[in-house]
């Protein structure tokens, strides 16, 4: 698998998509830390970004690579290899070689901001971390719908209205259903919907970082005491470890199955 | 060497092959003949574990191949199409496939054959069809393997590299290889082939020697006996 | 007549004719109530170091009682220890210990009723249930106190500096920390108070009811369990205060209710879940205040008219303004700073060409579902934001900013300097 891993990553580390995932958040973060002269606006500034745009480029680009590579994929499937290891290995080369590209292109600012000003790593390694993560599921997501679906216009359609479902619909749907029934004690429900979303569980995790004086009023005071725990954080974090888990075994699982 | 034990596949509604059995053994070459759809490919594919049978059986030196990969290790596969990670340079991708396998590969005699060595320093994305497909040649078949399978080898192919191709599978035949070979020129079957599996309907229509064949349609043609093959079969479907 | 009180007058203000009396454990006065009935007018009584157990004293006369070195004096049976009916009583240098809690009285260290021009200075107050409690009062000073309990409920505990009913009080540089209320005024006019911290009392740091016409400056208000309350009055005047963290379910900054013709310039509110929440507040001025990183900067009801917000700065707060549904604003918003502002200022002039509307879609949704609060930096809550901005359906059309500054305003409170 290791093999499989080292060429894909190297071929994505190569190609335009890393470069320019990584040059996009590099501006973003220096234009932002640029204007604002201030890390924590810069963070807030960031939030919206990572939390949205990391999860469309690697569903964008997760969906691309994999019918691009399809004939690739075909080369080593008539090699002496399990399948597992080719398509995992395919997987997570494509995953690092973006997660790498993020990570640095939003550390590599803060860094040099770090020179002439402090920086409170705390809230930025829970923005780099999510980022990540949100990479690792959501190219493990487009991946597998590639895998399902062998129409390249078809499996593309099915990525991007995922990700619009998670990223946005959702959203909305929850809204509507805590504004229909709210004669009802709703911090369960909604403690329960923010969990089934990882852009959602990504968004609070660091929203409790920023927002805390709003948090601490009316219901919100309910949710920073569920997430402002350490029970509560391995939860969190246990959750969007899952959603990466999931797709992925049904990648496994789907990949064995499937003709070529 | 090869068996297909009674091969059963279909597409969704589209039954592609329908109670296929034949065996390869003994060296020599095969060329996989039919018309397109008939399910050639879809044979190769099976026999590298890409594609699996609905019913029946395969097996490779005479263990079933369900849910193994080593096998691999003896076999020289030329996929159809010829596209690789685009980033790779030729020689970066030669080299995954010497990572992947290991052993003692002789790709250096084949650069040489069909002149890649000005490539080799190249992103494949550079490359143009016919050279893409001199590598996908090179990659195939710098093993040393019991079996060889080319599915449609000379796509692409200038004349001089056709013709250095179909010496260097004769080579191999010298060695008393087993080869399947699938291709639409007629010419090349007849160059090369000892032994002809035609596929039609799903099973397979005709197997045995060029002369054989051309005995079977009455024509003293390769080109024209296919043809025959193929109308004979409307003809029946009319009876039916 | 007129030369006998005249001669009075000069023999009460010599302090050479006043006696002084000194209480230790082993003089022959070892008690500070034997010491207060054997004083004359404007005699002075001297506590040595040690600890006193007291039972109630009264004081109807003229007296200053000044503690070395902080004796302790204790209640006995933790009832009130000082009750003061007479005036130009100075108490200075003690410390008060186990005044208890009672339900049937509001029981306080120093308990003044009547006495007029009281000075309550340097004294320490440990645990007592109220710590100075002032009554029917006038030009009563209470300067330097530290007055800390350890109280969890709110039930069981009572106010620090409690004053009801008084007129022109100063209270200055106090401390008061874990009482039910740390500064409780009622009934209290024309007074002034300043340079106080007042940090986690259980319900106000400050209580402030039907009192007209007082200042308040310089003061600190820290973690409090629902920040500051004004209500029922006019003629206010807020200067250069602290609100800091005042955090909590119906936790406010400074909750104005019912409040008129007042003027709050140039404080600090920062990490309040609300910095200033508004109900009937009329004819409020709010000029040159910082708002720093609170929930909801501003919470104003549209029972606030005729207020003017002026000259603010509105930094990284979660809400800047919210109102309630379906308000209507009458109150002006005017060259404030808001750090979330993005339009632009072409003819640099210093003030954005395009006006800025600080309600939020979202703020005003949080009033019928605050559950949605989870929702918060969604990208689609940003979006209906964006919406609304454009097309404003939930929030008052009228609330804008017509002139937002484009840069922070240097407000001089101590935001800076912290």
């Amino acid at each position: 698998m290791l093999k499989i891993l080292k060429y894909s990553f190297y071929d994505l580390l190569r190609s335009k998509w890393t470069l320019i995932y990584f040059l996009f958040f590099l501006l973003i973060t220096q234009g932002l830390l640029y204007i604002t002269g201030d890390e924590a606006k810069t963070i807030v500034g960031l939030l919206n970004v990572v939390v949205i745009l990391c999860p469309l480029i690697a569903t964008v680009f997760g969906t691309v690579n994999f019918y691009n590579s399809r004939e690739f994929t075909e080369l080593l499937l008539a090699q002496p290899l399990k399948r597992r290891d080719i398509f995992i290995g395919q997987y997570l080369g494509m995953t690092l070689s973006l997660s790498i590209g993020y990570f640095l292109g939003v550390l590599i600012p803060f860094v040099i901001h770090s020179i002439t000003y402090t920086v409170d790593y705390s809230v930025l390694s829970i923005l780099l971390f999510v980022g990540v993560f949100l990479t690792f599921i959501f190219s493990a997501l487009s991946f597998l719908i590639s895998l399902i679906t062998d129409n390249k216009i078809k499996g593309f359609g099915l990525s991007i209205l995922t990700w619009l479902l998670l990223a946005l619909v959702y959203d909305g749907m929850q809204l509507f259903l805590l504004s229909m029934l709210d004669n009802y004690p709703l911090e369960k429900i909604s403690l329960v919907m923010t969990f089934l979303n990882p852009i959602d569980l990504s968004r609070v995790m660091l929203m409790l970082k920023l927002d805390m004086s709003a948090l601490l009023g009316y219901t919100g005071a309910v949710f920073n005491k569920f997430f402002g725990s350490s029970f509560g954080y391995a939860i969190s974090l246990s959750a969007l470890l899952i959603w990466t888990v999931i797709p992925v075994y049904f990648i496994n699982r789907i990949s064995m199955k499937k003709d070529f | 060497m090869i068996q297909f034990q009674n091969i059963y596949k279909s597409f969704g509604k589209l039954e592609v092959l329908k109670g296929v059995s034949a065996g390869v053994d003994g060296g020599g070459i095969t060329a996989i003949l039919g018309p397109n759809g008939s399910g050639k490919t879809t044979l190769i594919k099976m026999l590298l574990g890409m594609v699996y049978p609905d019913k029946g059986e395969i097996m490779f030196n005479g263990k079933p191949i369900k849910k193994e990969w080593q096998y691999k290790n003896d076999i020289s596969y030329l996929p159809q199409i010829a596209r690789f990670p685009e980033n790779l340079t030729v020689t970066e991708l030669i080299n995954l496939i010497k990572d992947i396998r290991g052993g003692t590969p002789n790709e250096q005699r084949l650069i040489d054959l069909f002149d890649l060595d000005s490539h080799l320093g190249k992103k494949i994305k550079h490359l143009s069809g016919g050279t893409k497909q001199k590598v996908n040649i090179v990659l195939a078949m710098m093993y040393d393997n019991p079996v060889i399978v080319l599915d449609e080898p000379s796509t692409g192919l200038d004349p001089i590299a056709l013709v250095r191709l179909k010496d260097l599978v004769l080579e191999e035949r010298a060695k008393g290889k087993n080869i399947l070979i699938t291709t639409h020129i007629m010419s090349l079957v007849e160059d090369l082939s000892d032994e002809i599996l035609f596929l039609l309907e799903g099973k397979v229509y005709f197997r045995g020697t060029i002369p054989e064949l051309k005995d079977f349609a009455g024509e003293d043609n390769l080109e024209k006996s296919i043809a025959h093959l193929l109308e004979h079969k409307h003809a029946e479907n009319i009876k039916v | 007549m007129i030369r006998l009180v005249y001669i009075l007058l000069i023999v009460l203000s010599f302090p050479v004719l006043a006696d002084t009396h000194i209480v230790c454990s082993d003089c022959h006065i070892g008690k500070v109530s034997n010491a207060v009935d054997m004083s004359e007018r404007g005699d002075t009584i001297i506590i040595k170091s040690g600890v006193y157990t007291e039972s109630l004293i009264e004081i109807d006369k003229p007296l200053t009682i000044i503690g070395e070195n902080f004796p302790k004096i204790k209640a006995k049976n933790g009832e009130k220890i000082f009750h003061i009916i007479g005036d130009s009583v100075t108490i200075t240098g003690l410390e008060f210990m186990e005044v208890t809690r009672s339900f049937t009285e509001d029981r306080a260290a120093i308990n003044i009723q009547g006495g007029d021009y009281i000075s309550i200075i340097n004294n320490r107050f440990t645990n007592t249930f109220f710590g100075i409690y002032i009554a029917k009062s006038i030009g009563t000073k209470v300067i330097d106190n530290r007055l800390i309990s350890n109280n969890r409920i709110e039930m069981n505990s009572a106010n620090a500096i409690h004053a009801w009913s008084s007129k022109k009080l100063t209270v200055e540089n106090n401390y008061v920390e874990g009482h039910r209320d740390g500064l409780y005024f009622e009934f209290c006019d024309n007074s002034i108070i300043k340079n106080n911290h007042s940090y986690r009392n259980l319900r106000y740091g400050l209580h402030f009811m039907f009192s007209d016409n007082n200042k308040y400056k310089n003061n600190i208000f820290e973690e409090n369990g629902a920040g500051v309350a004004v209500m029922y009055s006019h003629h206010i005047e807020m200067y250069k205060n602290q609100f800091l963290n005042n955090w909590g379910q119906s936790s406010y900054g400074l909750l104005l209710k019912e409040i008129k013709d007042s003027k709050i310039h140039y404080n600090l509110f920062k990490g309040n879940t609300k910095g200033i929440y508004g109900e009937s507040a009329i004819r409020i001025n709010i000029f040159h205040n910082d708002f720093v990183q609170n929930g909801w900067a501003m919470q104003m009801m549209g029972s606030s008219e005729q207020d003017t917000i002026s000259h603010n700065n509105f930094i990284q707060n979660t809400f800047n303004v919210s109102t309630n549904q379906n308000a209507k604003n009458y109150n002006i918003y005017e060259k404030n700073y808001w750090s979330d502002y993005n339009g632009y200022d072409l003819d640099k002039d210093g003030i954005g060409d395009v006006p800025h509307r600080p309600v939020k879609f979202f703020s005003q949704v949080l009033g019928y579902t605050p559950e949605a609060i989870i929702l918060l930096r969604s990208f689609f809550i940003e979006l209906l934001n964006f919406i609304e901005n454009i097309v404003p359906v939930l929030t008052p059309e009228n609330l804008k900013d017509l002139q937002p500054m484009v840069k922070q305003i240097d407000n001089d409170t101590v935001s800076k300097h912290i």
